[in-house]
This record gives C-alpha cells, structure tokens and sequence, in this order.
C-alpha cells in the first residue's frame, strides 16, 4: 500500500525532487565564487556548456553516461580557466556584469551554432539518463568536497581574500591563484548541475541559460545565505519550491512568489541559514 | 550612401530609448547605489499604463504618456519608500537590495500577466500617422522624430537640473557620499526619493516609447531591455549620467549597423560582446570615470 503512494508520489513529483538537487548543486557552486569573495554569474551559462557538453557526447557518440558526466564538467571549467585571467581583475557589480554579459555571449553563440546544437530549437530527444541516486550522489560529494575545504587551509584562504583582498595579499595569500580556483570549480559544479539536469529534462535549448536563470542561481544563495553550506541548499529548496506551493493561487502564483522573496529579503537579510542570529535566539530562548 | 544615412536615423531612435531606459536606471545605481533590477519591470508598468490610458479612458496620446510617467514613477515611489528605504536602514550587506528587486519585478511581471494576459497587445493603429514623412530622401516617421525630440529635451532637462538646480547638487553631493551629504543638512531621504519617483517615471515614458515602435506590450517586455541596459550603464560608466546617455546612443548605432552589415542574429551578440570587451580593456566604463562607491 505504502508502496504504490510512493510510487504515486514518485511518478508526479520525481521531476520536482531531482530539480532540487540539481539547483542545490548550481546554488552550491555560487557559493563557492562568493565565498571567495567574488560576485561571478556566469554560472547559468557554465551550467549551459555542461548541459550541451554532455548531451551532445551521449546524443551524437553514444558516450557511456559517466563519460558524458566528466565531458560536462570539464568543458565549463576550461571555458572558466580561459576567461578567468582577464575577468577576475574586476570587482563588485563590474566582475558580476562581466560574468553576465559572458553568460549571453555563450547563449548567441549556441544559437548561432545550429548544425552543432540545434541552435534556438535546442536539443531533443536526450536519454534520460539521471537516476535519483545519482543527483543525490552529486549533491552530497559536492557537500562533502566544499566543507573539507572549507575547514582547510583553502576555505582560509578564500575567506580572509572575502574580507580583504589587499590584507590577504600582503600576508602572502596567492589572490589571483585561490580566486582561479574557486571560479574553475564553480564552474565545474555548475556544469555537473546542467549535465545533469540535461539527461533529466529531455529538451535542452539556449534561452535557459541565460540572464533570467544566472539572476535566480544567485538568488537562492542570497537568499539561504552564505554563512555554510546548509544556507545555498535551503534557498535553492524554497526557490524550487514556492512556485509549486503556491500552485493555488494561479495566475498571481509569482506574484506571491516575488512578494515572498521581498518579504524574506526584508527580514532575514542575512539569509535564511545564520547561526550568528540562530545562538542569539538560543541564547535567549531558556530564559 | 543614403541607406546608410537612413540606418545612421532609425539607430538614433533606438539609441534614444535606450538612452532614455538606462538614464533611470545609472541614476539610481549613482544615487542610492542600488542595481536596480525592477526597472524593466517599471518600464513595462509605463507602458502598459499608456495602453490602459488610450482604450479604457480614451486620453490623447500626450495625456497617456504624462499618465505613464505618473504611474511608474508613483511605483517606483513605492518601491523605494516600502523596500529599499526599509533595507538602507538596516544597513545590509550590498546585494540584498538588488535580491529585493528582483523579486519586486518577478511581482510586478507576473502582475501584468494576470490583468493584462501573457499575448501581445498593441496601441490602436490610429493613434499615430503611419506613413512616413520624406526629409531630404530619409523615411522619417513622425513617432521616430517624436522620440528623438522628446528624448533630447528630457536629457537636457535632467542634466541642466544636475547641474544648475539646489536638489541637483544636493543630488551628486549625495553620490559621493550619503552620509557627508545627510552632515551637511541635505534632505537626503526625500532625494532618494525623489530620484526613485523620476529614474521611474523616464523608464514608464521609455517603456511607452518603445511600445508605440514595436507596437508590440507583453508582461516581459521589460526583460530584454533590462538587459540593455546594464550594458548601457557599465559602457558609460556606472552611475555617470552623461555616458549613460552616449552609451545609450551609442548601443542604438552598433545595433543597428551589425543588423544592416552582419546579419541580425548578431543583434543581441552586439551590446554583450561589446560589454565583456570593454570590462576586459577600461574596466570603469568607456566614457566614465566613475569611482565604486565604498561604505
């Protein structure tokens, strides 16, 4: 009996569920950038090149899935290594407009490439390939990779270049090099969220990558927080979310949703997740 | 020659709502230090505003476009007064206002869907004379002259006002700094919100402008002019009105002739590639010399 609900439950909302872990991963690999210090948003069109990366091995080469998965993290982190050198000079709004305007150039250029990508139809017809476990598998390495780092000389590193770059640099922190490597892995992490996604979703096509979805990345991560990894997780849940719980409302489900985010935005301004407020509200609790 | 001469025109237009769009949109950023991501959203409300102006109370066109302008500018009021002010006194961290703005736009987008329908909707076609007028061998429409005017004096309104008018100064003394500006006896909380209700009101009259020359309104309309007009703001330097309105001319032109000599689906390719190269080569903008703001 329990079973068949599960089953149920499973064949309505598995689409759902698996979005969530990929949207863990994508807020997961903002939140390396901006833990770093670095306000990067190419990680919408990292998340595309992974997504095209890997549905064209499995499409075109019948490339085991596995293969495809590697394909789909190498190809954003090379593009990141490429671009990385000259972007990350910038700073604040500067670096994040940059990143953006990367983002759309990655999109024209997968519409412009039709032979290749099917340019504006986008791809059809991938092999649903994504087991549950896999995404499951993907979130929690992830996890598990970023929370060594960052109780490693890493995540040090990355956090005194947060608070001050020119400080961290004259203690002999390699600035430039920690900044790379926080951008190539997000990019990576970014490319494995999309490549999964892409063996998830069936269709693929170039307008999902771009601006409106770099914007709601950061926004989950804002939005959960940056002050551990359970913040980006939880705002990427209730991103994922709302639109779903708010199926009732209808045509005014965003509207709600927006006013939501605001709300919270309002409220919590330091993101959902933070223990800082979490042991003041302990600490008081007890009385 | 006289091709070119005719493209050379309809890039002005274009240019000038551009212009227009990203003049609210630096002035915010430069004032209150917020990106402003609602701002398409704005636009879209103006625009709208003048399509309900126009078929349900049957205003002349000029009355529209005065409505339009009152009516962004009253939303961006109400932003600024519910929201950001709200935000800037609890002195959060820097992106929090613009994460607010984008789920204010996500709102109002979503609004206009579900008054107004997702399809597309135009302004009656009898609203302006279609054929074009003939000016030494262009093909001049009198909505293009119409923009460019209209453009051209609102600029120079708003940067004779910078400069000349007590609020203007008070405006760019707050610019450079909120907090020496409040010391000096400078109303700064009603500057703020007397930019938020203009940057608004020019993004509403661009939002009515660029509906009239597509003669296209739909529920995201704003987005893709939103995207603009980043651009446009970092092209000029953020926060510098000056640029803004020739980063805005200039987006218009090379638009324009990479549609005429590339193919138009470079169009898009152009204001973003041209973005990424001039981050990468004069990271504070082409015509700016804007210093970043520290609190």
């Amino acid at each position: 009996m329990t079973m068949d609900a599960l089953d149920t439950f499973w064949s309505v909302y598995s689409n759902l569920v698996l979005t969530l872990g990929t949207n863990a991963l994508l807020a997961l690999s903002i939140y390396l950038t901006l833990s770093c210090g670095m306000l990067a948003m190419a990680n919408a069109a990292f998340m595309g090149l992974g997504a095209y990366a890997a549905a064209l091995l499995t499409m075109q080469a019948n490339a085991p899935f596995g293969v495809a998965l590697l394909a789909g993290m190498a190809v954003p982190s090379l593009a990141a290594l490429l671009i990385g050198k000259p972007t990350l000079r910038l700073s604040g709004v500067y670096l994040a407009m940059a990143t953006l305007a990367f983002g759309e150039v990655v999109r024209i250029f997968i519409l412009n490439t039709q032979d290749w990508t099917g340019g504006a139809l986008g791809l059809n017809g991938i092999p649903q390939a994504t087991e549950w476990w896999h995404v499951l598998l993907a979130v929690l390495l992830v996890c598990l990779l970023l929370e060594r780092m960052r109780r490693a000389r890493v995540g040090r590193a990355f956090e005194a270049i947060r608070e001050d770059e020119t400080a961290a640099n004259l203690m002999g922190v390699d600035v430039t090099k920690y900044k790379l490597l926080a951008f190539v892995l997000g990019a990576a992490i970014a490319g494995l969220a999309g490549a999964l996604n892409a063996h998830l979703t069936f269709f693929i096509g170039p307008n999902e990558y771009g601006f409106d979805r770099g914007v709601e990345i950061l926004t989950m991560t804002i939005l959960g927080g940056i002050n551990g990894l359970l913040g980006p997780v939880l705002g990427s849940c209730i991103i994922t979310l709302l639109p779903e719980l708010l199926r009732g409302l209808q045509d005014y489900r965003m509207v709600a949703n927006g006013l939501i985010l605001v709300g919270i935005v309002l409220f919590l301004p330091r993101g959902i997740w933070d223990p800082v407020r979490l042991r003041a509200l302990l600490r008081r609790a007890p009385r | 020659m006289l091709e070119l001469q005719q493209q050379l025109f309809n890039a002005l237009s274009l240019g000038c709502v551009y212009a227009l769009f990203a003049l609210g949109f630096t002035l915010v950023f430069g004032v209150l230090g917020v990106v402003n991501l609602s701002h398409g959203a704005v636009f879209m409300v103006g625009a709208y505003a003048a399509l309900t102006a126009i078929n349900q109370l049957h205003l002349p066109l000029w009355a529209a476009l005065l409505c339009a302008c009152l009516v962004s500018g009253v939303v961006g009021l109400i932003i600024d007064v519910l929201v950001l002010r709200t935000l800037r006194q609890r002195n959060v961290p820097h992106l929090i206002p613009m994460i607010a703005t984008i789920g204010i736009g996500i709102s109002l987008n979503a609004l206009a869907q579900g008054l107004f329908g997702a399809e597309n909707q135009r302004f009656p076609s009898d609203l302006l004379p279609q054929d074009a007028l003939e000016i030494s061998g262009l093909h001049v429409t009198e909505l293009e002259l119409g923009i460019i005017l209209l453009s051209f004096v609102l600029m120079t309104v708003l940067l004779l006002a910078l400069k000349k008018t007590q609020a203007g100064r008070a405006l760019r003394a707050i610019a450079e700094s909120p907090r020496a500006a409040a010391l000096l006896g400078i109303n700064v909380q009603g500057l703020f919100m007397l930019t938020s209700f203009v940057a608004a009101a020019l993004g509403g009259l661009a939002g009515v402008l660029i509906g009239l020359y597509s003669n296209a309104l739909f529920p995201l309309m704003g987005q893709p002019v939103m995207h603009k007009g980043i651009a446009v703001i970092i092209l000029g330097g953020m926060g510098d009105i000056r640029g803004a309105m020739l980063a805005g001319l200039f987006l218009g032109f090379a638009e324009v002739l990479s549609v005429a000599y590339i193919g138009s689906t470079m169009r898009d390719a152009v204001a973003f590639g041209l973005l990424f190269a001039v981050l990468l080569i004069r990271p504070r903008g082409l015509f700016g010399s804007v210093r970043e703001r520290t609190v």
